[in-house]
């Protein structure tokens, strides 16, 4: 089934999406992968105030290239994600409602998915000039000095992505696979 | 002798950085293109198709074609012929710094392991050097991404374990990666030497084209083999399920003590860059 989605993404949108799903998604997503999830961590450590409202965002696991004169970002595919597992489930329990990235999250990561209504979706590994071209706007709004890691807001218009896990816990990795086995029997 | 004078390796390796990170290969482009004609499942054809209008899309915008523009891993051949005048290293290293910045790359290097923090300019480039027969000096620049890296394996396998040992461990190592390395990938397979060397070769077989299997015989059967049994995981392009996990095996391989079985996997992305430029 494909979704047109419009962020932000309530529990209410996120429930209605099912694994193996593509989504088309448009609006502000964040950007933050490892250096930047550490710092956040850190931040609620002290009780600071975060760069963005964590309730109903997206974050897409980035570091893109610098975008050329004339471009709103470099290429931004998306990077694997079991690296922010140690992060994740303390932000979907703040209300993070979806994650972007690729390959497969640890049991707690889905736990808590499941515990917040939350999706996680794939966006095509490898396919960064193709996913750079759909963001319409981007700007460093935390960590500058991280480079490629920082946090940046994005807008982004038809982004392409698929529901790798939903949030029943429903996994596209598993079924997919399985079913393309069932299917040469 | 002929004298060559290392500086001139500056723009060649800012050159090769942006080339190999921008254009494939054509090995590389046919591989993917026949893995797509070859493909029956729905889903994974839908992803090939996407990762093709990446690569259209990155030469035609003349931008990275993954945002992981890697570590530079530079491989020089020198001709036993040249005499090197200068600092290659530092050469080698200016030309890293100039071609990830004058090619709006991704600058990916920490400076140290454990206090990360970012170099700025993506150098050092990770550097092997070998002598070879003739007067010719050979640059190869392949960016590296971690995504595969990250899930590449290196086991001392015992004698006794043998081919059907390798097997088992480059299989097991293709199934854990599942998803995360970004099939299809290319799988480079070292055996022998010692730890260390085993490594290096797994690394240098990610180099040789997708069209060109081992010369020996027993060594391009036992690539075959791998192929057809990683493929029949079912894993897929970007884990989705489908034929298409790898796109080739390539084994590179050296003598090594009666003790032992070294067996290195090097996995890399679909993006499997490499650019070469013979001076």
């Amino acid at each position: 089934m494909e979704h047109r989605i419009t962020l932000p993404l309530t529990r209410e949108k996120a429930a209605k999406l099912s694994s193996g799903d593509t989504v088309l998604l448009t609006g502000v997503i964040y950007t933050a992968r490892d250096a930047a999830h550490k710092r956040i961590i850190e931040m609620l450590d002290r009780g600071e105030a975060l760069p963005f409202d964590v309730e109903d965002a997206v974050i897409y696991y980035v570091g893109p290239t610098p975008a050329k004169p004339g471009q709103a970002l470099g290429s931004a595919g998306p990077t694997t994600s079991y690296r922010m597992d140690a992060y994740a489930p303390r932000l979907l329990d703040l209300g993070l409602r979806g994650m972007i990235g690729k390959g497969q999250r640890g049991v707690e990561v889905v736990e808590a998915m499941k515990r917040n209504g939350s999706v996680y979706f794939g966006a095509i590994g490898g396919a960064g000039a193709l996913l750079g071209s759909q963001v319409k706007k981007a700007e460093v709004i935390a960590f500058a000095d991280l480079g490629a890691e920082a946090v940046h807001r994005l807008e982004v218009e038809n982004f392409p992505l698929s529901v790798v896990i939903d949030s029943k816990g429903a996994n596209l990795y598993a079924s997919g696979r399985q079913a393309y086995l069932d299917s040469l029997k | 002798m002929r004298i060559f004078n290392a500086t001139e390796l500056t723009d060649v390796v800012s050159r090769l950085c942006i080339e190999a990170n921008r254009s494939l290969t054509g090995d590389v482009r046919n591989c993917i293109e026949t893995c797509r004609q070859c493909e029956p499942w729905p889903i994974a054809q839908g992803v090939l198709d996407r990762i093709i209008e990446n690569y259209n899309l990155a030469d035609q915008n003349q931008m990275p074609i993954c945002q992981d523009t890697g570590v530079a891993c530079v491989f020089v051949e020198i001709g036993r012929e040249v005499y090197i005048e200068g600092d290659l290293e530092a050469a080698v290293n200016a030309g890293v710094k100039k071609g990830y910045d004058e090619g709006y790359l991704r600058k990916s290097v920490v400076g140290d392991p454990l206090q990360r923090k970012n170099t700025g300019d993506n150098t050092p480039a990770m550097l092997y050097i070998d002598f070879v027969p003739g007067d010719k000096v050979t640059v190869t620049v392949a960016p590296k991404g971690f995504g595969s890296e990250n899930m590449s394996q290196l086991r001392m396998l015992r004698p006794s374990d043998g081919v059907e040992g390798v097997v088992d461990f480059v299989l097991s190592v293709v199934e854990q990666a599942g998803p995360n390395p970004c099939p299809p990938i290319v799988v480079g397979i070292g055996l022998g030497g010692t730890f260390d060397k085993a490594a290096l070769l797994a690394k240098k077989a990610l180099l040789r084209p997708l069209d060109t299997a081992h010369p020996d015989p027993f060594y391009a059967e036992l690539e075959a083999r791998l192929l057809k049994e990683i493929n029949a995981l079912g894993i897929g392009p970007q884990g989705f399920g489908g034929q298409t996990t790898a796109l080739s095996v390539a084994i590179e391989h050296l003598p090594t003590h009666i003790a032992g079985l070294p067996c290195a996997v090097n996995l890399n992305c679909h993006v499997a860059r490499h650019a070469t430029e013979v001076l």
